[in-house]
């Protein structure tokens, strides 16, 4: 099978991620995308790593989900606080830091 | 050239006398006019003992010279603190210490009443020495340091009672318009340094041979607008009227018998320079001559009686500048006419503060009258002095002012002329004002405030009047009998051949005694055999109102440089805080608001972040495609 | 004494001593920085003993590797003008410790700190005059700017804040801009022998006109904002109205100076030919700053900003006199920076106390101080003299001196600045008139003169001010060599008296 058909399925699940960052107000979903979106990343790395026959990519991609691990901690802890203080996890709601 | 170690004694006995007064404080409140009279004449005493050293030697080795230490040496900018005492300088030096000192006398009783005598003291001791240093400086230099500082004693006495605000004001006016005449003095001294390499008299005197007319025609117009300053010249002649703010013993040292003449002491003292430029020669008479009249005229008017002194002092210094700008020949006379000229008008300032002293410190003399009676002593000292300016035979000022008028006259072509009728029209106008001076004050009917009580002054105050009388009576003749002061003067100035006489001297002296009989006459028509009103009449002429306003000479000032000053000062603050602060606090806003504006960017929503940080990637990639492509 | 170091140690140990100290015990706080400060003066003073006048070299010269993989040096020395502008420093530092005794009070922090950040201060004033390498001088040059923002913002009065940061943003743009001309230095030092900050080797670098244009621009301005020159002034009045006296001592007197002194050493030293082609529009620019400053110092409301203002007009005079490239003219603006900071400590610290006991810095507020309090009023009035160079007052010497120099060369500049002496007279007998004379206003009658301490520490200012009017010999003898070295540096020879035109 082409190779090239993985990355159209990554850019695919790359722009569904983004789309959702986008669009989507509760904050676990816009995470789930942000998840989504470094799977993407993850399957394109795994791809080329395939396709050029060596390890770098395979690497990298453990590397990813090293980082998107720690990642999914922090990020739940904050979440978690947010909907605490707020009762919504509404990622609209907190925008305390603007102006 | 002779030297002496003693010439600095001069100068610091009284130097000594000020700082110990103005150190001591209250401390030396019963002992501080002692020491400054003390120190004042312990300084006339080395003036004589120099003199008679000088007398004994003859005339190349007459000049004494010290040097005291290396005062500014930089690159060939080398200038000494050193000391000269030559026939000139040595006729100053008696003069300032000798009627300094009976001035310091008069002042004990004068002052005795004012809470600060010491300090006024004090001012006394730094003024003499002052002036002395400004007499014995040996270059320009040493003499700048004496000339401002004699601006500083007499901004100083002129403000001595300086809580009145208009008192304050008067010695401000006299410091600035100094200054003036001193920058003048700075050019002077700059632009000798640039053309000849040196600013000591001696250096000056032997470069200036060989030197360029132009540069030293700059030089003589700079000294001379330094002399207008210090000798309330044309045209800086305003501020010595608001000067008489000061105690009446300042007003007849400072200005009346010494300060005021330095300028005539600066010119002569550079008459190698004024030789060799008859341009700034020329401006020196014309000067003196627009003075001469200019003080005179101005004294017609005043009822004040110290302000128509200080006119008559300025019209009577016009005389003497006119005669130092006549050349050699006028030298020797400007000086003699200055020695005389201390003498009566010092004893006039001084019979002056003895009729405040008993009229409760009035100076209208429309508000005088028979004192004569009440102060016998006064009048007679006043009347010698008075006898004395008009130049009546054998009076001090008949030898002075009458050789000037000769000379004048004697000038070539036109000048001598137009100069002869100048200060014969002097002479008549000030026998008119100085008449009207002495009928106010002594003659007629008492025209006293009801409180008045006219006495005779102490021992203190008549006793130096007196002597100084008696130099008005007698110094003209010892001074020109034989020709002495001519023959002692004669080895500084270059010399002249006698010029041709215009007028017989007889002749002139004549034409002199029937103006001021004319001059007198008037006064008497006007003021004795007419009633004098208290208060002075204001359905006068015009030309009587601008000759109380001083000829306008403070309302031209005022309008031309004061106002146009205070304008642009106004201005200026304003740009320095609009324009130049403005810019760059402009700077500062811009920053500011650039700020709000990129701010606006930031929602605060993590959903427009996120957008773009995508559009951010995705233009990213798209640009690096198309430059890779 | 004889190592610069040492000598920049010395306000640091008194920091540390202070630091030491229990908060509360403010008196001894102040006594050690006043004994501190007095061990460094002399010692400063026993090391210009030990300065050898006629040597033109660099002299106590010092050299420790700093930061080797730049070529870094922590190196010191000074000549003449070093000397004289450190000799200044350390004397009116014990001067302002002792005059501004109370001024600490009522800042945002505590008398310690106001007294660590004067020590520190005093320790790169030191090493601003005698570092060699520009990189340590760089950061010397901004270094000094924190204290001073502190003790402006902490301890000022008034819009301290906002003073104290415009001077802060003002000089560091000053600041960056030579620092890009340093680099470029160092830079071009690489291709021409080996990276380098010392100032002697770059002086050596060959360069073309226009970098050395550009270059000189970078420097110049940094000294003129400090300095300050006609138009980049304005911060100086803002801050100099709202800091202490004492501050203001050391802003105006010693921190300015640095801009002139640079002038000197680095403008002139690296970039003679760019000095030269600007020295018209500096010279031009120095006129405007003597008459513009002499105007807006009459034109003053507030006491401190009009002695602000007339040290713009002073500083003028020092810049014309460096540039006009003639032995009097350099050595009487290095007189005059020596002479200047002393007369303006005289009206800043003298003006300060008027100000405490008044409540009120604007000059009306004042009336009929003489009578009030005399000594306060004689101190006023005779450090206003020294302001307007009167003769007999050092100021007049070294005023006289850029005067002429600059008259010998260019007259008619001189011939302009010599009307700021009118100005001058204006600019200080008006608020003496105001301020001292006339009835005593409503206010200030119960004013009490100066105690003890105050009349201590006034007293050598104007000792030292009077001295030098009449004996300027000592610093001249001194000044003479280093200012002649460097007009022969730079290629010019005094010019010599034209009267053989005839």
């Amino acid at each position: 099978m082409d190779a090239a058909n993985y990355l159209y399925l990554s850019v695919l699940l790359f722009t569904i991620g983004a789309v959702g960052v986008v669009v989507r107000r509760n904050a676990i979903v816009v995470f789930m995308c942000v998840e989504l979106m470094l799977n993407a990343a993850n399957l394109a790395f795994v791809t080329f790593s395939r396709i050029n026959g060596d390890l770098n990519g395979q690497v990298v991609a453990f590397f990813t989900m090293v980082v998107a691990a720690c990642e999914v901690v922090v990020g739940l802890a904050i979440i978690v606080t947010i909907y605490r203080s707020r009762r919504s996890a509404s990622v609209d709601d907190a925008s305390l830091l603007k102006r | 050239m002779t030297t002496s170690s003693s010439l600095v004694y001069l100068i610091a006995l009284p130097l000594v006398g000020a700082t110990i007064l103005l150190l001591a404080g209250r401390r030396a409140d019963k002992w501080g006019h002692i020491l400054g009279t003390l120190m004042s004449a312990s300084s006339f005493a080395v003036g004589v003992y120099q003199l008679t050293q000088m007398l004994g030697r003859s005339n190349e080795a007459r000049p004494v010279t010290q040097k005291l230490f290396e005062w500014i040496s930089v690159g060939s900018f080398k200038v000494d603190a050193g000391l000269m005492l030559d026939q000139l300088s040595i006729c100053f030096v008696l003069l300032i210490t000798g009627v300094g000192t009976l001035i310091h006398i008069y002042s004990i009783s004068y002052m005795s009443h004012d809470h600060d005598r010491r300090r006024f003291f004090a001012y006394l001791n730094l003024f003499i020495a002052a002036m002395l240093l400004l007499v014995l400086g040996n270059s320009y230099l040493n003499l700048y340091v004496g000339w401002e500082g004699v601006g500083l004693a007499s901004y100083l006495l002129i403000g001595f009672w300086n809580q009145k605000p208009a008192y304050a004001t008067a010695s401000k006016k006299a410091f600035v318009m100094n200054r003036i005449g001193d920058m003048g003095l700075s050019f002077a001294i700059m632009i000798a340094f640039a053309t000849l390499g040196t600013v000591s008299f001696d250096g000056i005197k032997a470069a200036s041979e060989h030197a360029s007319t132009a540069a030293l025609t700059a030089i003589g117009i700079m000294l001379l607008v330094a002399a207008t300053g210090k000798s309330a010249q044309f045209p800086l002649q305003a501020w010595l009227g608001d000067a008489m703010a000061g105690p009446t013993p300042v007003s007849a040292l400072i200005h009346a018998a010494t300060m005021v003449t330095a300028g005539v002491y600066l010119i002569t003292r550079s008459n190698f320079i004024f030789d060799a430029a008859p341009t700034a020669q020329l401006l020196v008479v014309i000067v003196g001559a627009i003075t001469l009249i200019f003080g005179a005229l101005i004294g017609t008017a005043k009822d004040d009686i110290k302000k128509a002194l200080a006119a008559s002092t300025m019209s009577q210094i016009g005389y003497m500048i006119l005669g130092a700008g006549l050349g050699p020949v006028g030298y020797a006379f400007a000086i003699m006419h200055l020695l005389t000229h201390g003498f009566f008008k010092a004893g006039m300032f001084l019979g002056a503060g003895s009729v405040m002293h008993g009229m409760n410190d009035e100076v209208n003399m429309r508000k005088y009258g028979a004192l004569r009676k009440f102060m016998p002593i006064t009048f007679i000292t006043f009347g010698l002095g008075y006898l004395a300016i008009l130049g009546v035979p054998p009076f001090a000022g008949f030898y002075s002012k009458d050789k000037i008028i000769e000379t004048a006259f004697n000038a070539a072509g036109n000048k001598g002329l137009i100069l002869g009728i100048v200060t014969l029209l002097g002479a008549g106008i000030t026998a008119f004002y100085m008449s009207r001076v002495m009928i106010l004050t002594f003659t007629g009917k008492s025209r006293w405030d009801d409180d008045a009580h006219p006495h005779e002054s102490p021992l203190l105050m008549w006793l130096p009047m007196a002597i100084l009388a008696i130099g008005s009576v007698a110094s003209g003749f010892l001074l020109s009998n034989g020709n002495a002061l001519v023959n002692w003067l004669a080895p500084l100035f270059a010399e002249h051949e006698e010029e041709a006489e215009r007028l017989n001297p007889n002749l002139v002296s004549g034409l002199a005694l029937a103006v001021v009989a004319l001059g007198v006459a008037i006064a008497f028509i006007k003021y004795s055999r007419q009633e004098v009103a208290a208060v002075a009449p204001e359905d006068v002429s015009v030309f009587t109102k601008i000759a109380r306003k001083d000829l306008m000479q403070d309302a031209f000032n005022e309008a031309v440089f004061m106002r146009t000053g205070q304008a642009l000062t106004a201005t200026l603050v304003k740009t320095d805080e609009a324009v130049i602060d403005g810019a760059v606090q402009g700077v500062g806003s811009m920053a500011m608001g650039s700020g709000s504006v990129l701010r606006g960017i930031q929602t605060g929503f993590v959903r427009s972040y996120a957008a773009l940080i995508l559009v951010g990637a995705a233009l990213l990639i798209g640009a690096i495609w198309m430059v890779t492509k | 004494m004889n190592s610069l170091t040492l000598l920049m140690l010395l306000p640091l140990i008194g920091t540390a001593v202070i630091a030491a100290l229990p908060k509360s015990n403010e008196t001894l706080t102040k006594q050690v920085a006043l004994a501190t400060t007095v061990i460094v003066a002399a010692a400063t003073i026993a090391m210009a003993v030990g300065f050898q006048r006629d040597n033109v070299d660099l002299q106590f010269v010092e050299k420790y590797s700093w930061i080797p993989s730049f070529g870094i040096n922590f190196s010191l020395g000074i000549d003449g003008l070093s000397l004289v502008l450190i000799l200044m420093s350390t004397v009116l530092a014990p001067i302002v410790v002792l005059a501004g005794w109370n001024e600490a009070h009522g800042g945002r922090w505590s008398v310690k700190v106001f007294y660590v950040l004067i020590l520190v201060l005093e320790t790169m004033m030191i090493g601003v005059f005698a570092a060699t390498d520009v990189f340590l001088f760089y950061v010397i040059f901004e270094a000094m700017l924190i204290p001073v923002y502190f003790l402006i913002g902490g301890y000022g009065s008034g819009q301290r804040s906002a003073a104290a940061v415009k001077f802060l943003i003002y000089s560091l743009f000053g600041g960056l801009l030579m620092l890009g001309s340093i680099i470029a230095l160092y830079v071009m030092s690489g291709a021409q022998g080996g990276h380098t900050f010392d100032l002697a080797a770059l002086s050596q670098l060959q360069m073309t006109s226009t970098t050395q244009n550009v270059l000189f621009l970078g420097f110049f301005i940094a000294f003129a904002i400090k300095a300050p020159l006609w138009p980049l002034h304005t911060w100086l009045p803002d801050a100099a109205e709202s800091a202490t006296p004492g501050t203001s001592v050391l802003l105006l007197g010693v921190l300015d100076k640095v801009g002139t002194f640079g002038m000197i050493r680095y403008c002139l030293t690296l970039f003679p030919d760019a000095s030269k082609t600007f020295t018209p529009l500096i010279l031009v620019l120095s006129v405007i700053s003597i008459i513009y400053g002499a105007f807006l110092a009459i034109g003053q409301k507030d006491l401190k900003r009009l002695i602000a203002f007339t040290s713009i007009s002073h500083f003028g005079f020092i810049t014309m006199g460096i540039f006009a490239m003639t032995s009097q003219g350099h050595s009487g603006a290095t007189l005059y920076m020596f002479n200047h900071g002393f007369s303006t400590a005289a009206l800043f610290l003298v003006g300060g106390w008027m100000i405490s006991r008044r409540g009120s810095s604007t000059i009306a507020d004042f009336g009929g101080l003489q009578r009030v309090t005399p000594v306060m009023a004689w101190s006023f009035f005779l450090a206003g003299m020294s302001s307007l160079a009167l003769p007999g007052m050092s100021s007049f010497v070294s005023e006289f001196l850029v005067l002429v120099g600059t008259f010998t060369r260019y007259p008619v500049h001189a011939a302009i600045a010599t009307f700021g002496i009118v100005l001058a007279a204006l600019y200080i007998l008006i608020p003496v008139q105001k301020a001292l004379h006339g009835p005593t206003t409503p206010g200030n009658e119960e004013l009490s003169d100066l105690n003890l301490r105050e009349k201590i520490a006034i007293a050598p200012v104007i000792a030292i001010i009077v001295a030098l009017g009449f004996y300027p010999s000592p610093l001249l003898n001194v000044i003479n060599p280093a200012s002649a070295h460097v007009i022969a540096q730079m290629g010019f020879t005094d010019p010599a008296p034209t009267n053989g035109d005839k």
